[in-house]
């Protein structure tokens, strides 16, 4: 007979993981959309409150570990995913999650962030996309559009823009995911997706700075263009987006192009199907780059690979040493090799 | 032939190199020699210097690679000054180390190797075994390597593989100098080369064609012997600094009831404290090779938030990288050990020698007030302790620890008293049970001011912790002015309060009086073997050592005003003496500095001690 494991439904709600810290982002950030569904998040996950530890580095969004009752640490500056993985390696029962921005991640700690997503410790990160630096009060980002006239720019930015997606398919990452602001349901279930994903899981949030870079992703986010400019992909779905639902994505030679259903003989059949398991990532990195106004932007979770994790590895192996080493302990270590006697 | 018995010179004594090609070999053959030293009983220790180069051009002097051993039959502290044996695999190797050798020094050659182009190589304009350059020398002239073949013939092995036991025949000349026994050294071959049992015949062979080539040509007008050292009873072995530190830190991990959690990045000459751990995941410690330096130190960081003994490795230009991160650490007052194993600086400086001129930036290299303990370990086989006692501190006070050891510590080996892990001082840190009602993440310990270790995981403890200065107290995020103030003062007064759990200073020799010779860190054997000898001498000089830097020892005040004059050694500018002269400006601090990337010798201190005696 099958032996099922249930684990108990822990009672837990969105009021064990708010904090009596005032929270102190500007009014309209938002950092405000994405603490909440945060908080929505993990009452659900079935993780004893006290194994979650919040992690971050420096940025706005990196207060964010203050703004929650659990675990955490706030870092410093771009280090967040090395101080995720040293937590998540010395205990892996804990759920780690390492908030992180544009600046954090992509700029100062460009390193620690392909690294981790290479070697894929189940850690989640949310990488708050504001596209600007925000605590230092409006320098651009890496993420700025080329052009991009901010107080370091006062002619424009003379540099093209990482895209996240890019770099962490790139790094061989196994998990990708994109969300708006705008939409705390839409966060909340992504969120959910990354938490269950084993692995690292990177989550970019495409957020509004009202102060610094307001309106950045207004041709996505804004109620009267978003219908046009969101693919909210799911897998096994048709790619299909538009008010009317009439548009979708089709792969035509090598490359991705939109086409509306109903014209020049294309139906549904014709639009590409998600499948964010595969291996490949060549459809998920070009799903990644989609951006309007030529392409909507994908959101939803577009790659989720299964794959091992860096601290089941490392465990594993400390198990098996465990197991079939001769030391037992460290007085042994010490006799091993050439050793002798004083009479 | 003679009976050699007959000709046996006993010495209390004696200094060997033996140097070669980077690829000849002679790491593997001092350290065969310095197990057979062990066998016999002598104390030594061991010193290698090997170019930066992995493979220098073969032939020249920037790729010659060295092993110097000292033994005797009293307590040996230093590698020895020169060398009384060179082994000369070729005239590089000769070249690089006429300065190293004593005046009558015996020198062994393979004269096969002395051929025109390698003088060349070498930068002599002559042979330098005819020139006349070697008068006052004992050279013996061996071909080793045509003997080596010779010895192999019948094994059938390629040209290359003949020549590569070329070593193990002057290894086997050595032996014979000095009546050792080679049978521990065959067993070493069968072990090492289990799966190539050609391999094993062959360095036989060669050994004892080596063996017995001494033996017959009596070349040796005598053999030496050198009597067992009065060590204490009890199981020794050898150690290098870097093994001695890594094994403190399983040790304190396993007493402490921690897992052990290295982050760190390779660089000379820390890399072989994370190959080591890297082996032994039986103990749970875990080795983490981070992306960087940076990632090294902040890996422990969240290792320690989440309860491990938590170090990182590095030497001084990964200090220099690390410091933000021990600033975080300082803040959020984490135990973590940082080990510098010094390096020739600034910059990349000289990877692969020795210096102590990073203790300025172990004290300050940060930004804001950011006091850490810093201690200096004092030799090889301290480094053990250095390593054990840094982790004690750390988990016992909740604050970094900066751990200096150095590059000739770290390479350099030693013999060792295997203690019993048991009896090691227990490691008690102050971690909060579960549901702790009056658990306040920044609430301190009254004598020792630290604050609880609360570990994720553990309920009713959560909290948060972060670089952003600290209310007293809650831990909570604070920017009041007063609340900075006190918080800057209760982090420095927590580590001042760790000089009440050091040893206080000792004193070699008398407690008052003229001259006091002062060393900090791993300059300790070589100024304590210059004292020992200047006072069995009849001078009256003493001498006293830090190995606790921040905070130092609490009679170091009393022990500086017993004295006349106060002599400071370091290898570096002063960077230990002026610090003292800023802790207590009412002495006069004299100081003698040597910074070459090489240790100090024993004559150069005496000598100069000798002046300041005569003044």
């Amino acid at each position: 007979m099958e032996n099922i494991i249930e684990t108990p439904k822990l009672a837990l709600t969105k009021q064990d993981f708010e904090s009596d810290r005032m929270v102190k982002w500007c009014p309209g950030c938002g950092d405000h959309a994405i603490l909440k569904a945060v908080e929505n998040v993990f009452p659900e996950l079935g993780i004893p409150k006290e194994n979650f530890v919040v992690v971050s580095g420096i940025g706005c969004s990196s207060r964010f570990p203050y703004y929650m009752n659990t675990y955490g640490v706030h870092g410093i500056h771009g280090r967040a995913a090395a101080l995720a993985t040293g937590v998540k390696l010395a205990n892996p029962e804990l759920s780690v999650w390492m908030i992180t921005g544009d600046g954090d991640s992509m700029a100062i700690g460009g390193n620690h962030f392909i690294h981790v997503v290479r070697r894929n410790p189940d850690i989640n990160i949310l990488l708050f996309n504001n596209k600007i630096y925000g605590l230092t009060k409006g320098q651009f980002s890496p993420t700025s559009p080329e052009g991009s006239k901010t107080k370091t720019s006062p002619q424009g930015t003379y540099e093209a823009p990482f895209n996240p997606g890019e770099l962490v398919i790139g790094a061989h990452g196994k998990f990708f995911a994109r969300v708006v602001d705008t939409n705390i349901k839409m966060m909340s279930q992504v969120f959910t997706e990354a938490a269950k994903h084993k692995g690292t899981s990177v989550v970019e949030i495409l957020e509004n700075c009202v102060i610094f870079n307001n309106q950045i992703h207004a041709l996505i986010t804004s109620r009267e263009t978003k219908d046009e400019n969101q693919l909210f992909l799911e897998a096994g779905e048709p790619m299909i987006f538009g008010k009317e639902r009439d548009k979708g994505i089709v792969l035509r030679g090598t490359n991705l192009e939109v086409v509306k259903i109903g014209e020049n003989g294309i139906t549904e059949k014709d639009i590409l199907v998600h499948d964010p398991c595969t291996e490949d990532s060549g459809i998920h990195v070009m799903l990644a780059s989609m951006m309007p106004p030529e392409f909507p932007a994908a959101l939803g979770v577009i790659r989720s690979v299964k794959s091992h994790t860096f601290e089941e590895l490392v465990w594993n192996s400390v198990e098996h040493e465990k197991k079939t080493s001769k030391l037992k302990n460290v007085d042994d270590l010490l006799h091993t090799g050439n050793t002798w006697v004083k009479q | 032939m003679s009976d050699k018995k007959d000709r046996i010179i006993e010495l209390k004594n004696a200094v060997i190199r033996f140097a070669g090609d980077s690829g000849d070999g002679m790491q593997l053959t001092g350290s065969l020699f310095s197990d057979s030293t062990a066998i016999v009983g002598n104390d030594f220790a061991t010193f290698p210097d090997y170019p930066a180069e992995i493979r220098a051009p073969q032939g020249t002097v920037s790729g010659v690679s060295g092993f110097q051993i000292h033994f005797g039959d009293m307590d040996i502290h230093t590698s020895g000054d020169q060398a009384d044996v060179l082994v000369a695999m070729n005239p590089a190797s000769l070249k690089a180390n006429m300065n190293w050798i004593t005046r009558e020094a015996i020198i062994i050659v393979d004269t096969d190797a002395f051929v025109e182009k390698n003088f060349k190589k070498a930068g002599y304009d002559e042979n330098p075994l005819t020139d006349g350059s070697l008068l006052g020398h004992l050279v013996i002239e061996a071909p080793i390597t045509t003997m080596t073949k010779e010895a192999v013939k019948d094994l059938q092995l390629d040209n290359k593989s003949a020549q590569k036991s070329k070593n193990m025949f002057a290894l086997g000349m050595v032996f014979f100098m000095f009546n050792r026994d080679y049978e521990g050294t065959f067993k070493f071959f069968e072990d090492k080369f289990k799966s190539n049992p050609l391999v094993v015949e062959a360095n036989k062979k060669v050994l004892l064609a080596g063996y017995h080539f001494a033996n017959t040509i009596e070349a040796f007008a005598n053999t030496y012997k050198v009597e067992p050292a009065p060590l204490k009873k009890g199981l020794y072995r050898n150690v290098t600094g870097n093994l001695a530190t890594s094994w403190g830190f399983l040790a304190a991990a396993e007493r402490s009831g921690r897992n052990l959690f290295l982050g760190s990045y390779p660089i000379t000459p820390a890399s072989e404290i994370l190959q080591e751990i890297s082996k032994h995941k039986q103990f749970t410690a875990i080795a983490f090779q981070a992306e960087d330096e940076i990632a090294g130190i902040v890996s422990a960081i969240g290792a320690s938030y989440a309860g491990s003994l938590a170090i990182t490795t590095t030497s001084g230009p990964g200090l220099s990288l690390k410091s933000e991160a021990i600033g975080l650490a300082v803040m959020t007052e984490l135990p973590i050990v940082i080990v510098d194993v010094q390096r020739g600086g600034p910059s990349t400086g000289l990877p692969t020698k020795s210096e102590q001129s990073d203790l300025m930036q172990a004290l300050y290299g940060r930004n804001g007030e950011a006091p850490v303990i810093v201690i200096a370990a004092t030799s090889s086989s301290d480094c053990f302790y250095a390593a054990y006692e840094a982790s004690k501190l750390a988990l016992e006070h909740m604050t970094p620890v900066i751990l200096l050891t150095d590059g000739a510590l770290a390479n350099g080996s030693e013999v060792f008293l295997i203690p019993k892990v048991a009896s090691l001082p227990e490691i008690a840190p102050p971690i909060v049970k579960a549901n702790d009602p009056d658990y306040k993440p920044y609430k301190r310990d009254e004598k020792k001011l630290n604050r609880p270790w609360a570990i994720p995981g553990t309920e009713g403890l959560r909290h948060r912790v972060g670089g952003l200065e600290k209310e007293d107290i809650t831990g909570h995020v604070s920017y009041d002015p007063l609340n900075h103030e006190k918080m800057i003062k209760l982090r420095q007064e927590k580590v001042d309060r760790v000089a009440e759990y050091i040893p206080e200073l000792s004193v070699i020799g008398e407690k008052e009086g003229d001259v006091l010779v002062v060393g900090w860190g791993g300059t300790y054997g070589v100024i304590l073997t210059a004292i020992e000898e200047l006072r069995e001498e009849g001078k009256k000089i003493s001498f006293a050592h830090f190995k606790h830097i921040m905070p130092l020892p609490k009679n170091t005040g009393d022990v500086l005003s017993k004295y006349k004059r106060i002599v400071v050694c370091e290898n570096n500018l002063g960077q230990f003496v002026n610090y003292l002269r800023m802790n207590f400006p009412m002495y006069d601090y004299l100081q003698y500095n040597k910074i070459q990337g090489l240790p100090f010798m024993v004559a150069e201190l005496k000598a100069h001690f000798n002046s300041l005696l005569n003044e």
